[in-house]
Order: C-alpha cells, then structure tokens, then sequence
C-alpha cells in the first residue's frame, strides 16, 4: 500500500526465535469472597508471520490467556510463568517499558469496538494519538499516517471519516477502525480478541478476509480468539483448544478439523451444527465446565469424558504427540513417536 | 375461570395455519428538537406477511437490524403493530370475542415466548419454581397444582425437579437458565413457542444440549415453533421452513431444502455464501457483499437489498419487487425472479 508500512526486513537474529514463547503461565484470581483458576500451566509458541487461534468456550482462560501477554490483568489477578515476545521478557518489564510495548509490538482488538474507542474523540484523533506517542512524529504526520491507515483497512471515502466520532460509524466500520488503531505502529504481534463475534454474517467475512490479508501483507503474528470452530477454519494456521485453563490440543487447522486428537474437541466438532444434519440427533458434550475454584490436578475433562477410566483421574495428562507438529492432553492418544 | 388441564383443542384442523400474520407494520418515530416532534422514523417492520403451520417450525433469519426480533414482539404482541393483523387459528386476535375474534389473555395463553438473554428473562427474586408457576397461577390454576405442573416441567427439559426447584436463577449455569425459560413457556400448555435467539448465548455444546431439547419438546407436547436466528446453520437444523428478512421486509421464504440449495433472491445467496466454510482448505478470498446493512431509518427506495446488490439495475430503484412464486411454496421478493418485470435477467430463476 506505502512504504510507511512495509515492514522491516526481519532480522538473522529474531528470525530463529519463535516471536511468542508462553511457558507454564498461570493465572489466579484471588478476591474476598473466592479464588479462581483461570489458567493453569499454559505453553503457547508462535512463530512471526503465524496465526493462531486459541479456541474455547466461556470460562476456558482463552481471553485471560490473551490478557496475560500483555499484562493488562487487574491487581488482585497472580500471573506466573514465563512470558517472552520478540526475545524480551515482558513479566520482568515495568510501567514506562510496557507503555512502549503495548501498542508498539504488540496491539489488541476488541469483541466491542463500541467500548474499545474513545467516544469523544475522532476517529482520525485516536490513530494519529497512538502513532505521535509511540514514535514522536508531528500531530500532522500522524493525521496523515490515520489516513493511510483507514485506507489499508478498506474503509470507504477515509479522508471524510477521519473526522467522524465512533458513534457515526456502522459495527464493521467501526471493527476496522480498531484495527487501524491497532496497527497504527506497525506491530509485530496482534492480539485478536473475539473481533468478529459481535457482527453480522455478512460483515464478519468481510472483517475476517481483510484480518487475514493485512496478516500477510504486514508479515505479522497473530493470536486469535474465538469460541466458533468456523472463525478459526478460516483465519488459523494452527489451533490451540483451551478447557479449564489448560490447552488440551494443539495443532493445523487442516488436520484438528478433520480429526481431532483430544476428546473435548471432538465433542466441540460433533456439537456444532453443520450444513446437511437436518434431522440428525446432534451429538452434545454432557454436564458443564468445572467451576475452577481448585486448580485441576487431573484431567479436567473426565468428569464429562464418554472414554474415561481411572487412570484420567490419577494425574494431570502430560502432553503427547503422535505426529509431529500436533500435541494433546490424553492419555488415551498414542505416545510420542520417534 | 380455570384453566384446561389439557392442550388446546384444534379447532381449524391441520389445512388451517395455526398463525397467519398479514401486512404487519410498525415504525418507531424518533422524536427531537424542542417540541419533541418526530424528525425521522425506523420503519422496523415494513408489511410483514407470511403464515405458520400447524406442527412446522418456520425459521427466521436476518442480520441485525432486519426487524426480526420487532416482529417476534409483535407476534407476541408486547408491541402494538401500526397496521396489521393476526389470526390465530381462524380466530382474529385481540378482536372482539363475540364476533369470532380472540382476548389478548387467552392468546397469550396459547403463545409463548422464549428470549435471547437467559438471566434477564427470569425474576432474580424467585426461585425458578415459582417463575413457572406464575403464569398458570394468573390464569386460575390454584397454587399447589401449578407448583406440581411446574416440578413436572422442569423435569421433562432435563432439571431434576428436587435438586433445582428451589434454586435461583443466579444459582444455575447458562444452558440450565435457558431450559427454566422453555420450561415456563410451556408451564401454559401453548401452542405456539416464538423462540428469539434461544441458543445465541449459549456455548456450542450447551447449545447442541438445548436444540435436542427444543426437537424432544415439540414431538412430546405437539408444538409449533417460531425460530429467529442469525445462526443460519442452527435454522437450517431445525427448521422446516425459512423466512428471510432485510430491512424490514421479507425477501424469501419457502421450504428448507428449498431455500438453502437453491436460493433465489441475490441477498439470500450472499448470506449463505458468507458462512465460514469449516475446511481450511476452501476459505474463499472475496468477500460475497460488500458494507454494512443500511440504516432502517431512511431504507432505499425501491428494492432495499439494491444498494449492496451485484445485480441492481435501475427498475430496482424505482418499483418495490413483488413476491415471484418460484414453485412449492417458495417465494422470492427480487426482480429478477418475476418475468416481464423489467431486469434484464427477469424470469431466468423462474421454475
């Protein structure tokens, strides 16, 4: 689109370390009246210029797991584990070091741009803010940098929008306007929060198809969560399925789809209804998530498991790989192979 | 003034709809300025025709915006419509009762309704059965026989009457709350269920949990469903006919199979083409509309699909598209599906 936003070329160096390297992140919500296991152990890679959806029901830690990579959690949240980005520590980061890192190399979308904009400024105003902030250029070049960026997100007469407040703008207009924000300083790293589950059918494709080409036009990491296996089959590379703050599967998109290793996906696969199942009894998955007051010590499906045995309930399933490059929780897939 | 303790008779028999809703309209004005007058109008329902079976379930979809949910209120009549009427199995609604029509108490008997979100249906202050068995008791039931009706409800969708009886809304999980909500819908015997978005809230496997349920209860009491949906693929389980709505209107109704395989009207095609495929390996690289939907305040003239529409031509601006009957039952509101119409592709999609 313009040389403002070719990315630089990656560096010999960054290019052999994964952009993303979670390791056995944790995350605790102690309040008065009780304590929550959000997240318990979670190990996540992600290599730059990859997608990677992080797919669960409400409650499974996915968008707390997001949080946590940003260090956006709430005080009374425990975060442990290992977070780097680029090769930088962020746990270890302070307040003025996450300033610049938030929004720099990393930018977040939103389920509800409505509440994610400011809504008494410009839409031209809260671009050309995060762009003069993060790389102190001119109130002007930063106005300037807003309109190509409302262009490179395909929103249409951009000149006359830049001056338009978020309330004037329809829900898929409004969604691309996030993204700008979000992509305003070139990030290496976009986190996707549920950003089309709030839109129509006929906008979320529309908002999806042009996620997936700014991806490959900027080059850059994405890590995208959502509850809806269609989203993820049309954006991911890889799947990463959360239950109970723990990822129980891992792997493509093309292979999780047509044949997914763990149990807890299998059912998530049967339950969605699909084209063609007219008159059909859906398969449902029985019971309800564990209420994550205790952290899990075993394998936190089997209370809802139709394959469980006794040993499900003795410890926590280490991870095992059957092929390469695919990993789940379960005792009951093969062991890794050599 | 006691209630049947036994569904409602049939009166019409099978060949009569069970609900026929014609020209329905209602248009909300927005009030401003200093006086208050009304300086703009949403026309949310804009003469809405169409007919329920006895024993179908007629799906409707639409995106956002669409009037879909104004019109399930209306059907139920929480709205007032602007013009319109209803007739509930021969018997005009809300019309006097001497002259064959209906009372709006006895039609709210016999239809009900169960909403998108599941908490704020329900009292928080009531245990949830005293939630079902409130509506038998302003209907005459006496309180321990509308207490027992309301232990056997709840256990025919799947809550064990001695273990959630007493519980309170805040006290169940999402999927049990909405199984409350179908359960005191049918506390009343109806025959007619209008379920707005039952399952949106809820989680997938909650969600396959639910349409089971929703298929097990119509077969058990004989029921009849409205289903309004932006999920097209849930629609498509259930339903046995569909009903598609943009801006107001209807643009295409028929049989299930008919509306999904071989859809007529250009708004249709483009909805269904914009479901996520679930094979990464057939992602699409176009998107099949392009925008927003407009804005129901000022709809365009004419055609309302015409502005986002690959094939409108200028008799779409001009005249309003009548329904072209494409056989079996399928009616499609688009020019180009009524031959001598004027569209230069007129009559092609004629069966």
């Amino acid at each position: 689109m313009s040389e403002v936003l070719e990315r630089p070329k990656v560096s010999e160096s960054t290019a052999a370390n994964p952009l993303v390297k979670m390791r056995d992140v944790g995350v605790t919500f102690v309040t008065r009246d009780r304590t929550v296991h959000a997240v318990n152990g979670v190990d996540i890679d992600l290599a730059a210029g990859e997608v990677l959806c992080i797919l669960g029901e409400s409650g499974s830690g996915k968008s707390v797991t997001m949080r946590a990579l940003m260090r956006l959690l709430p005080r009374f949240a425990r975060v442990r584990g290992t977070v780097e980005v680029a090769g930088r520590d962020v746990m270890a980061m302070d307040e003025a070091t996450l300033q610049d890192f938030r929004g720099g190399d990393v930018a977040m979308i939103f389920q509800e741009p409505m509440t994610a904009l400011d809504p008494v400024f410009t839409i031209g105003r809260q671009i050309a803010e995060t762009v003069q902030r993060h790389e102190g250029v001119s109130r002007a070049a930063g106005m300037a940098r807003a309109l190509e960026l409302l262009e490179l997100v395909q929103i249409p007469s951009a000149k006359r929008r830049l001056a338009a407040y978020p309330h004037e703008l329809s829900g898929g207009l409004r969604q691309r306007a996030m993204i700008a924000v979000a992509l305003a300083c070139k990030p290496k790293l976009l986190l996707a929060d549920e950003p089309t589950t709030a839109l129509d059918a006929t906008v979320q494709i529309q908002v999806l198809l042009l996620l997936r080409k700014l991806q490959e036009q900027l080059g850059m990491g994405v890590i995208f969560v959502t509850h809806d296996l269609g989203v993820a089959g049309e954006i991911a590379d890889r799947v990463a399925v959360m239950y109970a703050g723990k990822v129980v599967e891992e792997g493509p998109v093309g292979a999780m789809m047509r044949a997914p290793l763990h149990p807890y996906p299998r059912g998530l696969l049967g339950a969605t209804v699909h084209p063609g199942m007219r008159g059909q009894r859906l398969t449902t998955i029985p019971g309800a998530p564990p209420s994550l007051e205790t952290a899990p010590v075993s394998c936190p499906f089997m209370p809802r498991c139709a394959e469980a045995e006794p040993a499900c309930g003795e410890a926590m399933p280490a991870p095992r790989s059957p092929e390469p490059g695919r990993m789940a929780r379960c005792i009951k897939v093969p062991a890794t192979q050599a | 003034m006691s209630i049947a303790p036994t569904p409602h008779a049939d009166r019409g028999g099978p060949a009569q709809p069970l609900l026929l809703v014609q020209d329905l309209q209602k248009h909300f004005p927005i009030r401003g300025g200093l006086f208050g007058a009304t300086v703009a109008t949403v026309r949310a329902v804009d003469g809405v025709s169409f007919a329920v079976r006895k024993g179908e379930t007629l799906g409707i979809v639409g995106e956002s915006g669409c009037g879909k949910s104004t019109t399930a209120r209306l059907l139920m009549r929480l709205l007032e419509p602007d013009s319109g009427s209803l007739v509930f199995d021969g018997e005009g609604v809300g019309q006097n009762v001497q002259t064959g029509g209906m009372s709006l108490k006895e039609y709210r008997r016999q239809v009900q309704m169960v909403f998108q979100d599941s908490y704020a249906s329900l009292n928080p202050r009531l245990p949830i059965e005293d939630s079902i068995a409130f509506a038998p008791k302003v209907h005459g039931v006496p309180d321990a026989e509308a207490r027992a009706r309301a232990r056997d409800i709840l256990a025919a969708v799947g809550l064990a009457p001695q273990t959630f009886a007493r519980r309170y809304p805040h006290e169940l999980s999402g999927g049990q709350r909405q199984r409350v909500n179908i359960a005191r819908a049918l506390a009343l015997h109806p025959r007619l269920v209008l379920l707005d978005e039952p399952v949106s809230a809820l989680d997938k496997s909650v969600e396959a949990q639910v349409l089971n349920l929703l298929v097990d209860l119509k077969e058990k009491f004989g029921l009849t469903y409205v289903f309004i949906s932006h999920d097209l693929n849930v629609v498509q389980y259930i339903s046995d006919r569909v009903l598609v709505m943009y801006l107001g209107e209807v643009v295409e109704m028929g049989p299930v199979d008919a509306i999904y395989d071989r859809p007529a009207h250009p708004y249709t095609q483009a909805l269904l083409a914009s479901r996520p495929s679930m094979d990464p390996a057939k992602r699409r690289t176009e998107p099949p509309l392009t925008g927003d939907p407009p804005n129901p305040i000022n709809p365009p003239s004419g055609c309302r699909f015409r502005t986002r529409c690959p094939m409108a031509e200028a008799v779409c601006a001009d005249r309003r598209p009548a329904m072209a009957e494409m056989g079996g039952g399928h009616v499609a509101a688009c020019h180009m599906a009524m031959p001598g119409s004027g569209h230069s592709k007129a009559g092609r999609l004629a069966a």
